[in-house]
């Protein structure tokens, strides 16, 4: 059977350093330790396979961005006029909104320093941001040039660079892909997608 | 016998080829996505919204309810088999399913579970048939105050139930009340946070956001977390339990039906903490608690069981009320909106085919589940061999794709990357995504309710404690808002009454 590995598991609040290696070498335990945990010890194991936590820097920009959103609604909200609760202008409600904000963002800078629920960045993150680049870059191609080329260029960078599949699959598996969906939205369905073909 | 009436004809609006097909394509994808790890059954629901357009209100909400009860049913074959929840709901199954794979009845935990899951559903929905109607009709009193304090309570419990921190959870709502006041005041007609925008003058649509946030948040987030290898499992035989298995798992069975169905009814509650609660009291009923873990059968029967039940219960506050019990019940509700339909206590009585339509399918529902997962469990087992690096880039397409087919513009599609970057981040950060959908929904429900109380009461927000049941709902909320912060305060003065006197005090702000 295989092992729940694969997953980095750098110590939680390690230096980035350790993080990064962690990410080359994971963590694998012989199958038939792993398959005599019990349960208690099993959640453990997810637990510690779980991407590392960020340390209180990251709470502290969270909130400050939660506190920021807030005031400025806040401000937003009391430029568009409050009224009474009896006849409220437009903003009362939001203004109530980004009170409560306010409040929780305060609340988490300080009560949550400590809290562990944030991940950190690690060189894993390369992965969602460089998938961000393609899907923005596709989302600026595709009026010009259609779907298609954009569409096979994305399935070749998440499929060969970002999941680490062969070439010959991945090319094989891109051109059926976008062929597919071709069929689907341009043929089949008849939507105005921009395409090229 | 007038009252069978129309759940009589919702057999027949079921029975049309169009909504058969379309239940059919529900479950087929509720079930592929409950055996392949990573997209949950929300992300996939607000990706498919798109799809929704262009059918009648009744045959998408058949389809997308059936995504949701069938990712229930798909969930459990990779816990079997690999040991990798595919859902949420079926972590539970893992520590007794696994352990019976490893002793060779893979298929008799596959075949209890199927079994189960088929018993826990159709029981929830007789349930959901005969207490519906009850609620709704209960439900037409309501007036605003009701459903001021309905929507705050929905809200704060979402937000406390859900697994990451509360207050983390809380600003995520806030957040998404922010959103949903975007656009024109309803009341006075002025702008709101619209910036000189046009398109953002009539608000912001409920399809990008979800499809964004749910989505395309968690694609992004699902590239980070490496592509856990799964090699393509042993053959599944004999999948029939034995009448020995059978009797022994029927217990659990029967306790996780009910268990489950009233779990899924409380906002907030759902087929996760129903499988987790139904685990914990069967191990704590056995004779002999040792043997859970180690292969129990009862330990994948009753969660199984439980989290069916559960997810076609949580089905009842939204069809009743109005008010979404979790995150996918909440992408529900916006589905609905886009057709025109406002769910409600007065659906039942106004849209009855639409009613006991989406209420008769889950039968048909739970039967091709049933065939799918006992006869056919062979053709699911082998979709395993489907990698997630091939999967992602075909549903990121189908996103991008799909949001362009909802208005054909790009402005729809730059949304949805842009809230897609939003979600990843809130998901890093340990911001749950959902509150933030659901107080998105109701937004502007609640802001609407509210202001006419207001108006009602001249003002006074003292008013709504001058009605039974908007009192008695305001103060579940103060308790629910209030309480978690008073325990910890307690255990904290305790622990350092113990070790110095003078406690730090911390103000508990919800």
């Amino acid at each position: 059977m295989t092992p729940v590995t694969g997953t980095p598991a750098a110590p939680a609040g390690g230096s980035s350093e350790s993080a990064a290696s962690g990410g080359d070498a994971p963590r694998s335990l012989p199958d038939d330790v792993l398959d005599d945990l019990t349960p208690e010890q099993l959640a453990a194991q997810w637990e510690e396979e779980k991407p590392p936590a960020a340390g209180p820097l990251a709470n502290a920009a969270s909130s400050l961005v939660v506190l920021g959103v807030g005031i400025g609604a806040m401000v937003l909200s009391i430029a568009m006029g409050l009224g009474t609760p009896s006849a409220p202008q437009p903003g009362l409600w939001p203004f109530i909104i980004s009170c409560v904000m306010v409040a929780l963002g305060l609340f988490q800078l300080i009560a949550g320093r400590h809290n562990r629920d944030a991940e950190k960045f690690t060189r894993m993150s390369a992965a969602p941001l460089t998938g961000l680049v393609s899907l923005a870059a596709m989302v600026a191609l595709m009026p010009l040039i259609g779907f298609e080329l954009p569409a096979l260029v994305l399935c070749i960078i998440w499929m060969r660079f970002l999941g680490g599949e062969t070439w010959r699959s991945t090319l094989l598996i891109s051109t059926i892909v976008v062929a597919a969906f071709y069929g689907i939205f341009v043929l089949a369905l008849g939507t105005s997608v921009p395409h090229l073909f | 016998m007038d009252f069978l009436n129309p759940v009589i004809n919702g057999f027949a609006v079921v029975l049309e080829p169009t909504n058969l097909l379309y239940c059919l394509i529900g479950v087929v994808i509720g079930m592929l996505i409950g055996v392949l790890p990573g997209l949950g059954p929300a992300a996939t629901i607000a990706i498919l919204l798109p799809l929704t357009y262009n059918v009648e209100p009744v045959t998408a909400i058949i389809m997308l309810a059936g995504i949701f009860y069938g990712a229930q049913y798909g969930g459990t074959i990779t816990s079997v088999l690999l040991r990798l929840p595919g859902e949420a709901s079926s972590v539970v199954t893992v520590f007794d399913g696994y352990q019976m794979a490893k002793q060779g009845r893979a298929g008799t935990a596959l075949g209890l579970a199927s079994i189960g899951s088929f018993v826990g559903g159709t029981a929830a929905i007789i349930g959901l048939t005969f207490l519906a109607p009850v609620v709704a009709s209960f439900a037409l009193d309501f007036g605003p105050p009701e459903y001021t304090a309905l929507a705050m309570l929905g809200i704060l419990l979402v937000a406390t139930i859900s697994s990451g921190s509360k207050a983390k959870a809380l600003v995520a709502a806030a957040l998404g009340l922010l959103l949903a006041s975007v656009g024109r005041d309803i009341f006075t007609g002025e702008s709101r946070f619209t910036f000189g925008s046009l398109p953002l003058a009539d608000g912001i649509d409920f399809v990008p956001i979800a499809m964004g946030i749910f989505g395309l948040g968690e694609i992004l987030y699902n590239l980070e977390e490496r592509h856990r290898a799964a090699k393509a499992p042993s053959k599944v035989a004999n999948v029939w339990p034995s009448r020995k298995d059978l009797k022994q798992a029927s217990g659990a069975i029967g306790r996780g039906s009910i268990l489950g169905f009233f779990l899924g009814i409380l906002p907030g509650g759902g087929a996760t903490i129903a499988s987790m609660a139904s685990y914990a009291m069967e191990k704590k009923r056995a004779k002999q608690p040792e043997r859970f873990g180690k292969g129990a059968p009862e330990g994948v029967a009753g969660p199984e069981t439980a989290n069916n039940a559960a997810a076609t219960s949580s089905f009842i506050p939204l069809l009743t009320l109005g008010i979404p019990a979790n995150a996918t019940m909440a992408l529900m509700f916006g589905a609905l909106l886009i057709q025109g339909v406002t769910p409600g206590p007065q659906l039942v009585e106004q849209n009855p085919e639409l009613f006991w339509g989406v209420v008769n399918s889950m039968y048909i529902g739970n039967i091709l589940l049933l065939i799918m997962s006992l006869p056919l469990v062979g053709i699911f087992v082998k979709i395993l061999r489907v990698r997630a690096a091939i999967l992602a880039p075909v549903t990121a397409l189908i996103t991008l794709l799909g949001a362009y087919t909802i208005n054909n513009s790009m402005f729809d599609v730059t949304l949805v990357v842009v809230f897609g970057i939003v979600g990843y981040l809130m998901k890093k950060f340990g911001f749950e995504p959902g509150p933030l959908v659901l107080a998105f929904v109701l937004g502007e429900l609640l802001e609407s309710s509210m202001r006419r109380s207001l108006l009602v009461f001249g003002g006074d927000p003292m008013g709504f404690f001058g009605r039974p049941i908007s009192a008695t709902l305001i103060v579940v909320f103060v308790l629910v808002a209030v309480l978690p912060g008073v325990r910890a305060m307690l255990a904290k003065r305790r622990a350092s009454a113990a070790a110095e006197p003078a406690p730090a005090k911390i103000k508990e702000k919800v």
